[in-house]
């Protein structure tokens, strides 16, 4: 499901990127300094505590003798209270600042896809765009602030260590930290090349979830093709490499650890040896000697740390670019200022000055294509009167639904007009249009709720009595008050609880609530019993009495009701005309009604109905 | 009693754990290699303080060597403190090389823990996925496929990362504690108790402190899975978000499900603020204890300098180990649950398939005699039906929703097993033949048919995989899809499903259909498959099947009166019970369903 996630991968560092992502955190700003002066702290704490033991052995040990070993025991317990406080306020701080980022990010994305059009949806399967809004923004808020948190640590940490290393004995501590250079090399390499293989693994991986899907949805048809055993034999070929590549990727973690303890006991070594011999010429303390080979122990942990922070920041990097480039699409179909101003956007809508719509609906010279690809409607014209139903026949690519979305405003004309009583409807906001604007889906999508929630969907304002309305309007009153719950039934998602049947008559009450001026049905082709089908055409019918509607039809009773019947084929009306009038011209629209009927003589009707 | 319980649960646990460890097969002893080698590096990582104090006390400082007798020898061998003295880089190099070795041994637990759970991961996913293919049809339907999904893949990782990092630390922790306490103890038995005081402090603490985790970490991740669900909702419904103008709610109730996950995830992070900064706390004041009664028996002479130092060493080293322990504890309830509720899968009874039965071409005659079927007793679904098709015929059904059309197709192909009364195949019970054998015979072809996610041509041949692509273009001919296909750019080559074409449910129905074609069944069953395809299209399709596969025997479920006139005979269902059988010429004469339907559907033709 995650096919498209792991595409890009961008290897440089890209400032200006992460200026913007740190736009996001500047909200916290507060936030993120204390996390860093907490950071400080804690580092400053590590770096010290060794000093601790060094004072007990040159000031107790070493002399034989206790004084002052109260005040000692104080301080240590003072500083060691620091610093669990010190730890309780970075977890604190930082998971403040995660959560916060994530939260903020994600409701910018979210708007932001609010406000795309449709053309962005098709290209971009929904599994895409959950990636984006959920594992790609933990990856971008966790790795900002633990981040945070371990470079100041680490960094302080080497700093201070480093120091202190020096302060006690320059000679000593440019020999003890000879290796560093070679370590950070060594940890670089192999940090890059672990995330190299885990990228691969985690591509295996969604696969292999893709695959479990398809065995899990396809189950049936996997059964009647009896395709069992072949299933399986794939399957298994995708696991093996998978384990491959995950022991890939093991291997170089294990060798990686080893090879940065071996440098790092060479450096403790170094610190044994030289030091030693210079204890012996006296020329430093034990507590001094003991603190280095502690602190030779203790500089490693960060260098490690550090390198794996700058290896997931490359791939927060990536996250972050596919998060901000969602966030800073410009919707390809915007409100302008002027209609913004007089009409509120769409996620502040400004009714005051709303205009009332009568539903003369006019096409004028549209061309339109998706993305530049070949040409779906060409010069396309079309007047239509308040009150006209108007249905839309022809194949698949005919141009049908090109026509309903570019009316609904989902799309935009390429060149041309479409005027709403008279003027362009890039004129009115968006919102305006939904507003006068019933829609019915194909497959009718219902959101998991109850009944009632579904048909408020159009107007969260409505009343109890308002959603009944609806509902016995379009006869779907009597079979919700046979469920046991009535409307408070619940739907499932997708609401798969209900029969296709029923789901379309809620979309029918839902659609009405708002007593729309236009109305858009995109009619269903999966096939339902034909007493549900009855009860559906009278909902059809009252439904579209005295609206303004365009229907997508496959059901001949439907198209037979329309005033004017449009047959397309390649983008062009190819016939048009009522019911009777196109059958007369015996044209193809003659010809597909003719395929309908078998049982009967077809001329002999046609004969009885043009002689009645 | 408390503690007692805890024992009883981890040995719970450790059941349900082994059941996973089992999948390990070959790899086992790998895996306990792998654990092994981790506490035979603690050893080295143990010698280095040891060297390092033998070096402080004996060789810089001028404490008598206290060495058992071989080690003492061997000094006095090489000179004595004289010689060391001088050769300081030779502990150095002992050190350099006690990590080398400590570090091979860490590489062969890595690689060995890694090849041991990755082997344990590809078999239980393989087994996973094995087990899934051959579940009755009846397990899938009442299955929520997002729910099986997550048990096959995150719990499955939860289990494997648990052996791959997590458990053989334990090995760690307990060579440790094990090693650790004994040095200890033979250096200074009193030093050694006050340095293990913390242990069962932190133990407890964590076991008592995770419950509080678990139900934070749970109730954290209830929210993302709602907030998840929601943004699923929204994004696949977003014609009908944007349709009806509902944005501003849309936004309004995303932002307070977002904040809701925020604030949960944070009152666990928070909780584990508390938890971890509490418990390096105690950490902190057991290394202080340590220092501060080990610098008051050294300065009182009763303890060493290096003692002192090997001391506060190990405790640092013996601490972290040990306060992970806690955490790992944690992650062993997690994995229990992964692992009992991949076993909850498993443990489903698998149909009963393959070299089980009779396995012999069939040539299509079809007796069903006084056939019942019920899901749940007392509901019965199909009641009492006869009916017979002879080779070559076709059979035409009709029925409204839930009167148990498709309940026959799937007894026809053993999908589920008849209660009562019999099907013979050419004469055979039908119980008799193998399941796999008779649904190759008999042609099952879906009202919504699946498309994987690969190719035109690999979804045609799916059950035919060495099929000639001139007889696979015939297939699509006949079922009036060869043309679509043609037009994409790509043709037969052109990729189904999210990465690539999304077709239409006519086109896949088709699809469907020349996918059954290509496997040469005597018998196809269409179930309702027609339904999104044209009328012409229809027409078009069940002509070119007459011209083409005159010997099929067809059964043909549909609402459409057009579809089903033409077949040999028809047969009405009504709650689950046969109503009418007979030819459409005299079905239109009787009043019943078929009549009333088929007026229905020419309707308008009498009213205008």
């Amino acid at each position: 499901m995650q096919t498209m996630q792991e595409e890009t991968y961008n290897k440089k560092i890209n400032l200006d990127l992460w200026k913007e992502i740190i736009k996001y955190s500047l909200p916290n700003k507060k936030i993120l300094l204390g996390l860093a002066a907490v950071m400080l702290l804690v580092a400053g704490v590590d770096a010290v505590l060794p000093l601790m033991t060094r004072y007990a052995i040159d000031n107790f040990v070493v002399p034989n003798q206790l004084e002052g070993f109260r005040g000692f025991a104080l301080v240590y317990f003072l500083i060691i209270s620091l610093q669990a406080l010190n730890i309780f306020l970075f977890i604190y701080l930082a998971g403040r600042l995660e959560t916060d980022i994530a939260c903020d990010i994600r409701q910018a994305a979210f708007e932001k896809l609010q406000l795309l059009p449709l053309a962005y949806y098709d290209k971009r399967p929904v599994g895409w765009l959950m990636a984006r809004l959920t594992s790609d923004i933990h990856r971008l808020s966790s790795v900002i602030s633990w981040g945070v948190v371990d470079l100041v640590w680490g960094g302080s940490m080497m700093v201070t260590i480093m120091g202190i290393m020096l302060i006690l004995n320059f000679r000593l501590a440019l020999i003890t930290l000879s290796v560093v250079p070679l370590l950070i090399l060594i940890s670089l390499y192999f940090q890059k090349k672990i995330l190299g293989e885990f990228r691969l693994v985690r591509k295996l991986n969604s696969r292999i979830t893709g695959a479990f899907n398809e065995s899990i949805s396809g189950a049936l048809t996997s059964k009647t093709l009896v395709r069992e055993e072949d299933n399986s034999r794939e399957f298994a070929d995708l696991t093996a490499s998978m384990k491959a590549s995950s022991v890939r990727a093991a291997i170089f973690s294990a060798l990686f650890m080893p090879l940065v303890l071996s440098l790092s006991s060479i450096g403790t070594g170094l610190a044994l040896w030289r030091g030693g011999s210079a204890v012996f010429q006296g020329l430093i303390t034990y507590g001094t000697l003991v603190a280095f080979v502690n602190y030779t122990i203790q500089f490693f942990e960060p260098v490690r740390e550090l390198a794996r922070i700058f290896a997931e920041l490359q791939s927060a990097q990536a996250a972050g670019e596919r998060v901000l480039s969602l966030i800073d699409t410009k919707p390809e179909i915007t409100d302008t200022e002027e209609v913004s101003a007089r009409f509120g956007t769409i996620l502040q809508p400004d009714r005051t000055n709303w205009p009332g719509f009568k539903g003369r609906v006019q096409f004028r010279g549209i061309d339109f294509s998706y993305q530049t690809e070949e040409p779906i409607l060409e010069n396309f014209n079309l007047e239509v009167d308040p009150g006209e139903k108007i249905a839309l026949v022809g194949e698949t690519g005919s141009g049908k639904s090109t026509i309903v979305n570019l009316l609904c405003r989902f799309y935009e004309p390429v060149s041309g007009q479409i005027l709403l009583d008279g003027i362009d409807y890039r004129c009115r906001s968006q919102s305006w249009l939904q507003s006068h604007l019933g829609y019915v889906l194909q497959d009718p999508h219902l959101f998991s709720g109850t009944i009632a929630d579904n048909i408020r969907f159009a107007r969260p304002s409505a009343s109890e009595a308002q959603i009944k309305k609806a509902a016995r309007l379009v006869q779907a009153d009597s079979f919700i008050v046979r469920l046991p719950r009535g409307y408070q039934t619940e739907v499932g998602e997708g609401g798969d609880l209900l029969s296709t049947g029923q789901k379309q008559l809620i979309s029918f009450a839902r659609a009405i609530l708002n007593d729309p001026v236009l109305f858009v049905l995109d009619e269903a082709t999966s096939s339902i019993d034909t007493e549900m089908e009855i009860i559906i055409q009278k909902a059809v019918d009252q439904v579209l009495a005295g609206r303004t509607s365009f229907i997508i039809a496959h059901r001949l009773s439907t198209i037979k009701h329309a005033d004017r019947i449009l047959v397309l084929s390649g983008g062009k009306i190819r016939e048009i005309g009522s019911h009777l009038e196109l059958l007369e011209r015996k044209g193809y629209y003659y010809e597909l009604y003719q395929n309908q009927f078998v049982g009967r003589n077809f001329e002999e009707n046609l004969k009885f109905k043009v002689g009645s | 009693m408390r503690p007692f319980l805890f024992c009883l649960k981890v040995v719970k646990n450790m059941n349900t754990i082994m059941t996973a460890f089992n999948y390990m097969k070959t790899m086992k002893l790998k895996y306990l290699a792998a654990v092994l080698a981790v506490g035979i590096s603690t050893i080295f990582l143990l010698l280095v303080p040891l060297v390092i104090r033998i070096t402080i006390d004996s060789v810089i400082g001028t404490e008598p060597l206290n060495l058992p007798g071989l080690a003492e020898g061997f000094s006095q061998l090489t000179g004595g403190r004289e010689y060391w003295i001088t050769s300081l880089w030779l502990p150095a190099l002992l050190i350099i090389i006690l990590t080398l070795f400590r570090g091979l041994f860490l590489y062969w637990k890595g690689r060995w823990a890694a090849e041991a759970a990755e082997e344990m991961a590809r078999n239980l996913r393989d087994e996973l996925f094995q087990h899934l293919q051959y579940l009755s049809f009846s397990y899938h339907v009442n299955k929520d496929t997002g729910d099986l999904i997550q048990r096959c893949t995150s719990d499955l990782e939860t289990v494997r990362r648990f052996f791959a990092v997590q458990l053989v630390e334990v090995g760690r922790a307990i060579f440790m504690l094990g090693i650790i306490a004994g040095i200890m103890f033979y250096l200074d038995p009193f030093m050694t108790g006050i340095s293990l005081l913390v242990v069962p402090v932190i133990f407890l603490f964590s076991y008592i402190f995770f419950h509080r985790v678990r139900v934070a970490f749970r109730a954290a991740d209830e929210a993302e899975a709602e907030l998840s669900t929601f943004l699923q909702e929204n994004l696949t419904g977003v014609r009908v978000v944007k349709a009806f103008a509902r944005q501003p709610e849309e936004v309004k109730t995303f932002i307070a499900k977002n904040c809701r996950h925020r604030d949960l995830t944070f009152r666990l992070i928070r909780l584990l603020a508390y938890f971890w900064s509490f418990s390096d706390f105690i950490c902190f004041l057991q290394i202080g204890l340590v220092l501060l009664v080990g610098t008051q028996r050294a300065a009182a002479g009763q303890l060493t300098l290096g003692t002192l130092v090997v001391f506060v060493t190990y405790e640092g080293m013996l601490l972290w180990p040990v306060r992970q322990a806690g955490r790992i504890l944690t992650d062993l309830g997690k994995s229990q649950v992964a692992v009992e509720r991949m076993q909850q899968i498993l443990n489903e009874p698998r149909e009963d398939f393959r070299q089980l039965g009779l396995q012999k071409q069939i040539r299509g005659r079809i007796e069903v005699r006084n056939l019942s079927f019920n899901y749940q007793p007392g509901e019965p679904v199909l009641e009492n039906i006869s009916f017979t098709v002879q080779p070559g015929e076709t059979l035409g059904i009709l029925g409204s929703t839930g009167s148990g059309k498709s309940t026959l197709t799937y007894l026809l192909t053993r999908l589920y097993d008849y209660q009562q009364g019999s099907i013979k195949i050419d004469g055979r019970e039908l119980k008799e033949y193998d399941r796999g054998w008779i649904r190759q015979q008999i042609g099952l072809i879906l009202q919504e048919p699946y498309l994987f996610a690969r190719s035109i041509k690999d979804n045609i041949a799916l059950a035919a995989p060495e099929v000639e692509s001139s007889e696979l273009e015939r297939a699509a001919e006949i079922a009036a899809v060869h043309e679509v296909v043609s037009e994409f750019d790509r043709g037969y080559l052109t990729e189904v499903g999210e990465r690539g074409v999304s077709l239409s449910g006519g086109q896949k129905q088709r699809l469907s259909i020349a996918r059954t074609l290509v496997r040469n069944c005597p018998v196809m069953i269409f179930d309702d498959s027609l339904s999104a395809v044209d009328t012409k299209t229809d027409l078009r399709i069940r002509q070119a099947l007459k011209n083409n596969y005159a010997d099929l025997t067809k059964i043909i479920i549909s609402h459409r009166i057009s579809t089903l006139a033409s077949s040999d005979q028809i047969l009405v269902l009504e709650q689950g019970k046969i109503v009418q059988l007979g030819t459409h010429q005299e079905l239109i004469k009787e009043p019943g369903i078929y009549r009333r339907t088929w007026q229905l559907q020419n309707e308008e033709e009498i009213v205008s």
